[in-house]
């Protein structure tokens, strides 16, 4: 074991004829927090989608804590590990999406307590007082009964999030989490993910809130057609891009 | 005086009508019944089938839904006898409306299934659900929500497509209104007697889909 907790070797993905991944390489260790900008096409949410294989890919490999993810390659042929395998291995990871996602026929405490009951296999009163715990945590203690359709943009996304890191996951991943939101709703999330940083929650976010990536992060990836365009400390590549894709697609950013 | 007489032979036919309702309501019961349970697994293959399975089963909603009703009923009772399966009446017509009822029960099993965003199917995923979890707790429970309406307008069918089992001789509650009247000459008194009868049926239905709508429905 190399200490990494994630650890991506030359990821390819295709779809059809298009490679949308040509050979990524990262790694990142526990406490990490990096966030993955680029524009839109870069490859930067299918990157993230393919830790937690929402997304098949088909070359390289994606390894947690040393567990390689998805696939594995015996007598040299690469085979799909079993449904229920991967099921265990995207418990793994926690993620966080841009339209929540929340289970709309279930309370805010129900949406979070399903994965801790049916994967954890917790009793409903030990799952209801995480939930709760949780929900606390994200500044919602009083509205757990409530339903997603009764919740504002910004509160629907913090109980996504609690619902991802009561799993207790090793790594989260946030997939532009806030691009759904109303402007004045993006801050409470934001928030909510700064504290989680804060406590050495390990994540990678996909992201186009600039200010927050160079705030929160202790790294920055920049992704370009479909590879790691630059990559580096958050001041070191927002100051000084080295690359001229970097400084463009900064320059067409809003930094607020 | 008319009516006196109506209301005197109603009472003196009420059993072999009472009958009649009782048979009706079998009928669609069990056509309802099997051709529900039939109906998801039509939907499930549709929806989640692989492309043989789908090819097959897209076939099957396509020609049954593409027959008239009263043909499948001819053909169940009169064709299946010639291939060896000997089936009553009954039988064959109950096995007529609940294939009928699977082709449209198929379809709507499938739309609502297809019209859940996939996004749901993802965050079930992402937290470790299995396939058969995240269809029980997530994507179930929606899509019987969504089929909650169309299935019971398809139940009110069914009852109304029971009638078509008179043709090969079920004694169903239209078939025994059609006997009273050829015995009474009453055609119109007890044609619209069973008419009303079959609203009440339909009504009692349509009212507990409702009930169970509200009952179900999501907090917004």
């Amino acid at each position: 074991m190399t200490g990494n907790l994630l650890e991506i070797r030359d990821l390819h993905k295709r779809y059809g004829d298009v490679e949308v991944l040509k050979g990524v390489d990262c790694t990142m260790a526990q406490g990490d927090v990096i966030s993955i900008i680029g524009s839109s096409g870069s490859g930067k949410t299918t990157m993230l989608r393919c830790i937690n294989m929402l997304e098949e890919f088909q070359g390289g490999s994606i390894r947690i804590d040393g567990e390689e993810i998805g696939y594995e390659t015996a007598g040299g042929t690469r085979r799909r590990k079993k449904e229920k395998e991967i099921a265990r291995q995207r418990a793994m990871t926690g993620m966080a999406f841009q339209q929540f996602n929340l289970f709309p026929h279930m309370s805010a405490a129900e949406n979070v307590m399903l994965g801790l009951v049916k994967v954890k296999k917790m009793s409903r009163d030990e799952a209801r007082s995480v939930a709760e715990k949780w929900l606390d945590r994200v500044g919602l203690a009083e509205r757990r009964d409530r339903f997603p359709g009764q919740l504002s943009g910004g509160q629907q996304q913090r109980v996504a999030i609690a619902r991802a890191i009561a799993m207790n996951p090793k790594l989260m991943l946030f997939d532009e989490v806030t691009s759904a939101l109303d402007p004045e709703l993006v801050n409470e999330v934001l928030q909510v993910i700064k504290d989680l940083a804060r406590d050495g929650m390990s994540m990678l976010l996909v992201t186009h809130e600039m200010r927050f990536a160079y705030e929160v992060s202790s790294r920055v990836i920049f992704m370009n057609q479909g590879r790691i365009g630059e990559e580096g400390n958050p001041r070191e590549m927002f100051l000084k891009p080295q690359t001229e894709r970097l400084a463009e697609f900064l320059k067409t950013s809003t930094f607020n | 005086m008319e009516t006196v007489t109506f209301f005197e032979t109603l009472w003196l036919a009420r059993i072999p009508i009472l009958k009649g309702i009782g048979v009706t309501v079998s009928i669609s019961v069990l056509a309802i019944l099997v051709g529900t349970i039939l109906g998801i697994g039509v939907g499930l293959a549709l929806t989640y089938g692989n492309k043989p399975l789908r090819w097959l089963v897209r076939g099957y909603t396509d020609f049954i839904r593409g027959t008239p009703v009263l043909v499948l009923v001819l053909a169940s009772y009169y064709v299946l006898g010639t291939v060896g399966i000997d089936l009553g009446p009954f039988q064959a017509g109950v096995l007529a409306l609940a294939v009928f009822c699977s082709s449209h029960v198929g379809e709507i099993v499938r739309g609502a299934l297809q019209s859940i965003p996939k996004g749901q199917t993802e965050a079930a995923k992402a937290i470790g659900l299995t396939f058969p979890q995240t269809f029980a707790y997530v994507l179930g429970p929606q899509a019987l929500r969504q089929v909650l309406p169309a299935w019971v307008n398809t139940a009110a069918e069914m009852v109304k497509a029971s009638t078509l089992l008179s043709i090969i001789g079920v004694a169903e509650l239209l078939l025994r209104t059609q006997e009273l009247i050829s015995r009474t000459f009453m055609s119109l008194e007890f044609y619209f007697f069973a008419g009303f009868l079959y609203f009440v049926v339909n009504y009692g239905i349509e009212r507990f889909g409702r009930y169970v709508e509200r009952k179900t429905s999501i907090p917004s």
